[in-house]
């Protein structure tokens, strides 16, 4: 075996997975994190009598738990997390994010946008930390909560912000909307709104690149694809279908779970017997990590391991990126659940001024460079607001448009004209 | 980290928070006319469903409501308002999101005896959960030789909502209206919604119950009859909702609504149509829809749902069937556009029926009535 997470879990024994701590201060603020990264931390064990879920939780910010990791990262002796140029490249795609978002709940508020619309903020870390390590060919699949992961793999703002307006340049011409954004250029496999839907999804897309490879001989096809999902979603049965599967044929996916602490209004710890969802890694036998999701450079660390292992065909990984919305569930949510104090807990821990402030104190990027980047931001997102404003809405023929790959649609009705040209059977009451 | 997490869970309990309206911003929808001779008050549909529930839990404590965020949220559409309070987190179960898994424990609770109520937050996301509704619940009576009975009902919102895309926005009438050994309800007004609801805890078999989020807010006049504890509609039996002479319209669910107000506007250009709220797709009251074709000579169906195999289809085949003397004019058929729904708004609304497609097909019924007139 070759996961130490898989040995240390052993049936009857209530554990506490600890580690070198990297204790509550970030690798952000933690130099020391350079000479001892968590990720190659060892592991002790503890037992005790029986602790609950948040106790156990309450241990300290668990860590990676593979042989896997543990091996590179003793090896890497690399001092600087990330150069300028991808720490501006990281910082702009938060920005972005950020910027984004808040976009779009004053674009609800005036109408512009409908249904629910679910926001991204303060999770932005996880989506810039992964998915900018990613090439053109990987995949993402991703939820309802979708706009920044599609805007990190490189969808232009201006298409997704015209598809949250319904509007036909929008990146699905107005069919999909804020919770269905799909970009094939960008390898974008959807923004799924069901609970758990995505994860089959992506392993099968996984499961494409490895057969790709292995069986049609692309020796270049080494894609990986990342599924993005909730920690509500982790109790769903498609989440475990699919690592014992992902796990069982080695594919290049990485799960990659936002646990941001509630799913609506429901908490983790109330929904879940073991809230540690990094565990359930080993458990299928493959590396299972947790991290700190506000802090976009042990994001990106654990992101870089995972998908290096996919890519070189040594199979997927769960990573548990620990993070938290600013916002409601939805612009619709009244939040009333969450505790004021652990708002205010998570605010201050913004992964946006966090990265700020490691550019600048590690002399990364001054001040006027990250004004800049935000002040060219800000106009990126307010030309897609006036590019999505001014677009045409779909035409009245769209509505039986795009039903079936079929050029012929419904196919060829006994008089030989189109099925999808018959009023009666296709358009219900609508008159095109 | 997580220590403000376990103050949280410390704090569990304690607040009761009351809560407005939410996850429920959405676009109004055209207000409908009602007729009700002996009304006395006016309530919501969604306090029509509250205190129905609220009633059957208080009358047999086998009864217990399960599903997400029906406890401590009250509800993703404060339906459940109030009853975690009431009835306390035994009786009152906030689910994890797994469908298939609370579903199925809902059916196996049934199989003993328990009378459980599960919410879909949606009826899109019930079909995580098919298998447990079709062949675990449907199926137990027939496969037991009648000796496992399943008193289960399966509740929640369903058919198009407003701006939520193709997959939270459809009607699962026809679906489940095709099962055997599933009976499927499909209340519009309050009386609907209390009577049926009550009807369908008490049912010794499984009910699918489909809501309408577009119609929670909808106030309609209320009997003191629908508002004592004992009241309950019957299963199975269709509700004449305007008494006309010309062309019959059946509808259900929101739909009821807009037939009424076509009828109105149809009123004024001297047609004069008789509205049958279906209330139950299954069983489907045969014998009120035919006897109403039979009246009028004319039918228009009227449904949200896909086209092919729908409500409208079933109805059609029956009046086929059984009244296709009395026809003077071909059915017409209004259903939503065979296409999942759009997203942009002004797709969004040409995939799915308006009163004004009701009153235009229902004219040309009546206007078609000559050529055909042989038939009679
Ligand atoms: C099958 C299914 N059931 C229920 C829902 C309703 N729903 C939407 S989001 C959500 C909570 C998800 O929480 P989590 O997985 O933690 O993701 P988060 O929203 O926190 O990003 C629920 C229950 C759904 N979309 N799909
Ligand atoms: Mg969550």
């Amino acid at each position: 075996m070759a996961f130490a997470g898989a040995k240390i879990i052993q049936p009857s024994l209530p554990l506490i997975h600890t580690t070198t701590r990297s204790p509550d201060n970030t690798l952000l603020s933690d130099p020391s994190f350079l000479s001892s990264p968590f990720l190659g931390s060892t592991r002790t064990l503890r037992l005790t009598q029986s602790i609950s879920p948040a106790q156990r939780r309450s241990a300290s910010p668990v860590v990676a738990v593979s042989d896997v990791f543990k091996e590179k990262k003793l090896k890497s002796n690399t001092n600087l997390l990330l150069t300028k140029e991808e720490g501006l490249q990281v910082y702009e795609d938060m920005i972005l994010g950020r910027a984004f978002e808040d976009m779009c709940a004053q674009m609800y508020y005036r109408g512009k946008m409908f249904g629910f619309v679910h926001l991204y903020n303060g999770q932005e870390a996880v989506s810039s930390g992964f998915i900018k390590l990613l090439k053109k060919e990987d995949s993402v699949v991703s939820t309802y909560r979708d706009h920044v992961h599609a805007l990190s793999k490189g969808v232009p703002a201006r298409a997704v912000m015209s598809e949250l307006f319904g509007k036909k340049t929008g990146c699905c011409r107005g069919q999909g909307g804020s919770m269905h954004m799909f970009s094939a250029e960008h390898n974008v496999l959807g923004g799924f709104a069901f609970i758990g839907e995505g994860i089959p999804v992506a392993t099968g897309a996984a499961f494409a690149s490895k057969y790709r490879r292995e069986v049609l001989k692309e020796a270049d096809c080494d894609h990986v694809t990342l599924a993005f999902f909730g920690d509500g979603t982790c109790n769903n049965g498609q989440f475990f279908e699919c690592l014992n599967m992902a796990a069982l044929w080695k594919l290049p996916i990485i799960f990659v779970v936002e646990n941001n602490l509630w799913a609506i209004g429901m908490s983790h710890l109330r929904s879940t017997s073991d809230p540690e969802i990094w565990k359930k890694g080993p458990a299928f036998g493959m590396p299972g990590v947790h991290v700190d999701g506000m802090d976009v450079l042990k994001v990106r660390e654990v992101a870089k391991e995972a998908i290096g292992r996919a890519r070189r065909g040594e199979g997927p990984t769960l990573v548990e990126c620990e993070t938290y919305r600013f916002r409601g569930h939805s612009l619709a949510d009244p939040d009333e659940l969450r505790d004021p104090a652990e708002k205010a807990r998570y605010a201050a821990r913004d992964p946006i001024t966090a990265l700020k402030k490691y550019l600048i104190e590690s002399k990364l990027a001054n001040e006027a460079e990250l004004k800049a980047i935000e002040k060219k931001i800000d106009e990126v997102v307010e030309d897609a607001v006036e590019f999505a404003d001014e677009s045409p809405a779909p035409s009245r023929s769209q509505l039986l448009e795009n039903v079936f790959a079929d050029p012929r649609g419904f196919g060829i009705g006994p008089d030989g004209s189109y099925r999808c040209e018959d009023p009666k059977f296709t358009q219900g009451t609508a008159q095109v | 980290m997580w220590g403000i997490i376990k103050q949280k869970l410390g704090a569990r309990g304690l607040s009761a928070p009351v809560f407005g309206d939410c996850m429920h911003r959405l676009r109004p929808m055209a207000s409908a006319i009602r007729r009700y001779s002996s009304a006395t008050k006016q309530m919501t549909v969604r306090d029509a469903l509250n205190s129905a529930l609220d009633e059957e839990m208080a009358a047999d404590s086998d009864v217990f409501l399960m599903g997400e965020e029906v406890g401590e949220y009250q509800g993703a559409y404060k339906i459940s308002k109030g009853l975690l309070d009431k009835y306390g987190s035994e009786r009152v179960v906030d689910t994890p999101i797994t469908e298939a898994g609370f579903t199925g424990i809902g059916v196996g609770a049934a199989y003993h005896g328990l009378k459980p109520v599960v919410e879909f937050m949606t009826f899109n996301f019930a079909m995580q959960a098919i298998d447990q509704i079709i062949n675990s619940a449907a199926k137990t009576n027939y496969m037991s030789a009648g000796k496992i009975n399943v008193p289960i009902v399966f509740r929640g919102p369903n058919g198009p909502a407003a701006g939520v895309g193709a997959q939270h926005s459809q009607c699962y009438g026809a679906w489940y209206g095709s099962v055997p050994g599933l009976k499927v309800l499909v209340p519009y007004s309050s009386e609907d919604a209390r009577g049926l609801l009550k009807a369908a805890i008490r049912d010794p078999d499984p009910v699918v119950f489909l809501e309408n989020e577009m119609l929670y807010g909808e106030s309609f006049p209320v009997s003191t009859e629908a508002l004592d504890s004992s009241f309950s509609l019957p299963i199975g039996k269709a509700k004449i909702e305007r008494e006309g002479k010309d062309v019959t319209i059946t509808a259900f669910s929101k739909m009821v609504g807009y037939a009424l107000k076509a009828a109105e506007i149809l009123e004024k250009e001297g047609i004069n149509a008789e509205v049958i709220n279906l209330r139950s797709i299954r069983p489907l009251d045969r014998a009120t829809i035919n006897a109403s074709v039979r009246k009028t000579n004319r039918l228009v169906t009227v449904e949200e749902g896909f086209p092919q195999h729908g409500v409208g289809a079933e109805i059609c085949a029956t009046v086929v069937e059984d009244s296709f003397n009395y026809l003077d004019t071909p059915v017409e058929r209004i259903a939503g556009a065979d296409v999942p729904t759009p997203y942009a708004a002004n797709l969004e609304r040409l995939a799915f029926p308006q009163i004004e497609d009701v009153v235009r097909a229902a004219k040309r019924t009546c206007c078609r009535s000559v050529p055909m007139a042989a038939n009679v």
